[in-house]
């Protein structure tokens, strides 16, 4: 089947196997190796993407279910050699050691704030409930992603959308 | 703070909480994980595994796979029995006797546990692989499966037929029994612990994968795998492949967390370099997390019997104990040591003078253990720790209190335990203390009283947990006298590069815990040059050809010391350059903010970038100096370091439904000096986790014939961010005299320090109603059972225990007749152990 999707703001199509994931398409037609995949029961969260604005596990969708979407991946968050806040905020407050679950647990805050900008720890606890971390401990993601509210209440209430992945950023806030 | 000859304050980078350099590539997934290197033309592999867990293979009908679109080959055990040189390493025979079964990467006779390989297919694209995997038909002759320790023990059941028993080994440590015999002979009050060490499945949220690539000509190979010891596998492969060390290169690309799950040889490793250099092809597996509790190793597995001997005052005489460990179907790397790791601390932060250490190790036919987070030591501090507040309650005394009484004092040190060990350094008391404080320990207890006297539904349980660790693995003559088959020193190289920059080679293969950091401040501290101008190469043998790796909270402790240590040999081979430069003596220059100064003549300065450039020139060095800055250092330890922390937690039970809700949890961790805070506290914050887990939810669930029943994350439960608080760190500082950064290792003391707390927390808000013990993970239906047994044993006399042991002595009398069967109904109810605490009904195999 033909797929046509716009992944961190490219626009492409490919053929694809019906039973192909939006991960293993993201990972090995496009090479976007950024979101990684940390099991097979949607259990993880280290594959989260944001779809039409909205995180998603792409583990969990075909990729003929995302066909016509706006795809946004950790590798189109930074823009113009500029981490993201988000991204940032985890680097600042120490929230990733070996960094797998890094990109998904990073898009998952991302779209977190998008729908609680002023979240409470619990909130933001509550809110990563589908990512997992064995490192960390989730002491400083907590950190980074209550510090990241905080930079972005201060700054305007809204994270400057990267430019590659404005339209999806733009569709959930 | 630290003993050594260091620069002045102003200069000083160690101990500042500097941000990862590691970070960015992470960030953005710039990174190469194993999964994301792409390699034109690699073919894919899939292992076809053993869907029963004890059987003999009758047959492999692999015709419908090789039929399949895509399909290159599909290989059995028996096809590639001629690979393999030799059998799968176990580097650790504990014993000159220890029985250990060849294991080779497939399975040709006989499967013995569930996930043993028995073919391979090679496909050209994953997808492809995997179908053909499915189709792959073998027939079993199904044997019994061997899940129960006693039960294995008693050789009802033979795994492997070879060696005619599923007994390993036996390893004692006991300096002075006679000692102990008398101890416990004259003490005022003892007590028994009877605990189990549940499997625990690893779960790095990187699965493990390999690529292996043969060059085109030459017969050389570049394996990349998610792997902990790159140098350790290259020794390995070759060992086992019979391919000549020097035609494999290993590299660890960034590797998505280990835990020690990644700390082995797998057959998966051995299976594609065979078949890169059969076929002449790449070859790339990658595990499905489906896959990984079967074909990673597991941690922990370990039946306890500890026996504390007391005066009347409550101070600890003797500790004896007793365990029974579970290899699995086969020894892996370090199977056999994980719990010698431990053997030598069940006396923990105590000064007890009479000590002994049995460990009995036997097959069942479950996935192998090894070495997880810890290794043998969160399992013994568990045993001691769970025992001293038994004492403390038996006593009537506080647990805090108790636990005072009896620490080894800090003019004690170094202090030569029972055991055999010489302590490097501890002030126990200090970390108690400021535990204590952060706590806000008296009013807890005080709130816990409250509720108690008003009966609450919600009890409070106040858990305190004392440790000690042995890290800075190793002194190699010590890893000589545990017959361990290497050296535990870590190799550097320090380059002083012409344009002034700094190149350093690490043997350590960091995978999370920041080393190119880290190993940039110690060096930048030293050299008086910013960390940005030190970069550090690692996880390449081509790169680093020695090297011993990363585990066991060994990389600071000996890596980081030989970074320190090979950086001074490069500031004094660059002093005596400035010094000939300067003409001068070289005891007259002082190097600060990275230039060589004559003292006293501000004036007369040289910088090191300039002095790296003339020792590459080399126009003019002194007579017969090599040009070039450039030093290495092969690092031996003296001694292990010990470091050690107070850990307390407050919990919330719900005593009608069993819920635990974790509420309030302060470390206080001393690791010696700290080379950067910031990744010191996200160690201790990731332990604790992982030790929590290890109390309130993870185990590794087999039924009666041998099935995993916690194969997916939905069924094993990794915690996540809303089972946590925040927590409460703290630190108390005293250095190592062992090395000369005073530094001790922290990686593994989160997880040493924190399932203990929790349990004796838990039991502690319980204790009112009689509850005594409560069996990892402490899930809401053991918590609810436990209560019910204590009611029940409260109004009936009838308490029932059923796991198969009385304290210290089930495991020793279980003969082929009489040893506990499992039972597949955990309810199913057992038998009556007059004085035996109410605990909830088990199996001894722990479910």
């Amino acid at each position: 089947m033909r797929v046509s999707m716009t992944v961190n703001a490219a626009a492409g199509e490919h053929e694809v196997e019906p039973r192909l994931l939006l991960v293993h398409y993201l990972r090995d037609v496009l090479g976007l190796t950024g979101t990684n995949i940390g099991c097979d029961t949607s259990s993880c969260g280290a594959c989260t993407v944001h779809l039409d604005g909205e995180s998603v596990k792409s583990c969990t969708i075909l990729a003929v279910q995302a066909d016509g979407a706006q795809i946004t991946t950790i590798e189109g968050l930074a823009s113009g050699g500029e981490l993201h806040p988000m991204q940032e905020a985890f680097r600042q407050h120490h929230g990733l050691q070996c960094g797998y679950c890094t990109p998904g647990m990073v898009m998952a805050a991302v779209s977190l704030l998008d729908e609680h900008p002023d979240p409470s720890e619990a909130e933001v606890r509550e809110g990563l409930e589908g990512n997992l971390c064995r490192c960390t401990g989730y002491h400083n993601i907590v950190k980074a992603v209550l510090a990241a509210a905080q930079g972005r209440l201060a700054a305007g209430g809204a994270t400057p959308a990267p430019a590659p992945s404005g339209a999806a950023s733009g569709a959930a806030s | 703070m630290t003993a050594t000859e260091v620069p002045p304050a102003e200069a000083r980078v160690l101990g500042t909480r500097l941000l990862r350099k590691e970070d960015p590539k992470l960030l953005t997934g710039e990174s190469r994980f194993i999964a994301d290197l792409v390699v034109p033309g690699a073919l894919h592999l899939a292992v076809v595994r053993g869907t029963v867990a004890h059987a003999r293979i009758a047959s492999i009908d692999a015709g419908a796979a090789r039929a399949m679109t895509g399909v290159v080959a599909v290989l059995t055990g028996a096809d590639l029995r001629g690979e393999w040189a030799a059998p799968m390493p176990c580097a650790w025979p504990v014993t000159p006797d220890m029985k250990n079964p060849a294991h080779y990467p497939l399975a040709v006779d006989k499967v013995c546990y569930l996930g043993d390989g028995v073919a391979v297919v090679v496909a050209e694209s994953e997808y492809a692989a995997r179908d053909a995997a499915d189709a792959v038909v073998v027939e079993y002759e199904t044997l019994p499966a061997v899940v129960d320790l006693n039960d294995a023990l008693s050789d009802r059941v033979v795994i492997h037929d070879e060696i005619g028993t599923n007994k390993s080994y036996v390893w004692e440590l006991a300096p002075d029994p006679a000692a102990v015999e008398r101890a416990f002979a004259d003490a005022a009050h003892t007590v028994r612990g009877h605990y189990l060490q549940q499997r625990l499945i690893p779960s790095a949220i990187e699965p493990r994968g390999v690529l292996v690539v043969p060059q085109p000509f030459g017969g050389d190979f570049t394996v990349y795998s998610s792997t902990q010891i790159p140098h350790i596998l290259k020794v390995m492969l070759a060992v086992t492949s019979g391919i000549s060390e020097s035609k494999l290169r290993v590299v660890a690309p960034a590797v998505g967390g280990g835990f020690g799950s990644k700390l082995n040889v797998y057959p998966e490793e051995l299976l594609a370099l065979a078949l890169a250099k059969r076929m002449g092809r790449p070859m790339r597996w990658i595990e499905e997390r489906s896959e990984t509790p079967l074909s990673t190793i597991q941690g922990r597995g370990q039946i306890q019997d500890i026996e504390l001997a007391a005066d009347a005052d409550g101070r600890v005489t003797a500790a004896r104990v007793q365990i029974l460990a579970d290899m699995g179907a086969y020894l892996m790397l370090v199977t056999p040591g994980v719990p010698l790791l431990g053997g030598f601390l069940y006396g923990g932060v105590y000064d007890i003078p009479a000590y002994s250490f049995t460990c009995t190790a036997v097959f069942t036919t479950k996935t192998p253990t090894d070495a997880y987070r810890g290794a043998g030591r969160p399992e013994a501090t568990y045993a001691i720790e769970r025992a001293m507040d038994e004492l403390a309650a038996k006593l009537g005394v506080d647990p805090a209190e108790l636990r005072r009484r009896n620490y080894i004092k800090p003019d004690q040190f170094p202090y030569t335990a029972a055991a055999g060990l010489v302590y490097d350094s501890g002030n126990y008391e200090a970390a108690l203390d400021k535990a204590l404080d952060l706590a806000g320990y008296a009013d807890v207890r005080a709130e816990q009283e409250r509720r108690r006297q008003a009966g609450s539904i919600r009890q409070l349980g106040v858990g305190v947990s004392s440790y000690m660790e042995m890290c800075g693995l190793a002194p190699s003559r010590a890893l000589a006298s545990l017959n361990y088959s290497a050296g535990g020193w870590e190799a550097a190289t320090v380059r002083l590069l012409p344009t002034g920059k700094v190149q350093v080679v690490t043997g350590t293969t960091p995978h999370g815990q920041g080393h190119e950091t880290s190993w940039s401040m110690i060096v930048a501290d030293r050299m008086g040059v910013g960390p940005d101008d030190v970069e550090v190469l690692h996880s390449d043998t081509a790169v680093s050809p020695y090297g011993m790796d990363t585990y066991g909270s060994r990389s600071l402790a000996v890596g980081g010391v030989a970074v320190a240590m090979a950086t001074d040999k490069v500031i004094d081979k660059a002093r005596q350059i400035a010094a000939h430069q300067l003409e001068v003596a070289a005891e007259d220059l002082e190097l600060s903010g990275g230039s060589f100064t004559v003292r006293g003549s501000p004036d007369k300065t040289i910088p090191l970038g300039a002095i790296a450039f003339g020792a590459f020139t080399a126009h003019n060095l002194p007579d017969g100096m090599e040009p070039n800055l450039e030093a290495s250092m092969h690092f031996d330890p003296p001694n292990f370091t010990f470091p050690f922390g107070t850990h307390i937690c407050v919990v919330e039970v719900d005593t009608e439904t069993g819920s635990v809700d974790l509420q309030k949890y302060v470390a206080v961790d001393d690791c010696g000096n700290q080379v950067n805070p910031l990744i010191v506290e996200g160690q201790i914050h990731g332990g604790i986790v992982q030790g929590v887990a290890q109390a309130l939810w993870e185990e590794a669930v087999y039924d009666g014939d041998g099935n995993l029943l916690t194969t997916t994350m939905i069924d094993y439960l990794v915690p996540s961010a809303p089972d946590f608080p925040s927590f409460v760190t703290g630190t108390t500082v005293t250095p190592s005299p062992s090395n000369l950064l005073g530094v001790k290792g922290v990686g593994e003391a989160g997880t040493i320090g924190s399932a203990p707390a929790l349990i004796n927390a838990v039991v502690d808000a319980l204790s009112p109603l009689g509850v005594t013990d409560i069996k990892m993970p402490a899930s809401p239906q053991r918590v609810w059972a436990a209560i019910q047994a204590a009611r029940t044993g409260t109004r009936d006399g009838a308490p029932t225990i059923s796991d198969g042991a009385t304290a210290g002595d089930a495991w020793r009398s279980a003969g082929a007749d009489e040893a506990p069967r499992r039972t597949d109904d955990p309810t199913a109810g057992g038998t009556v152990t007059p004085g035996s605490p109410a605990t909830p009904e088990e199996s001894e195999e722990d479910r």
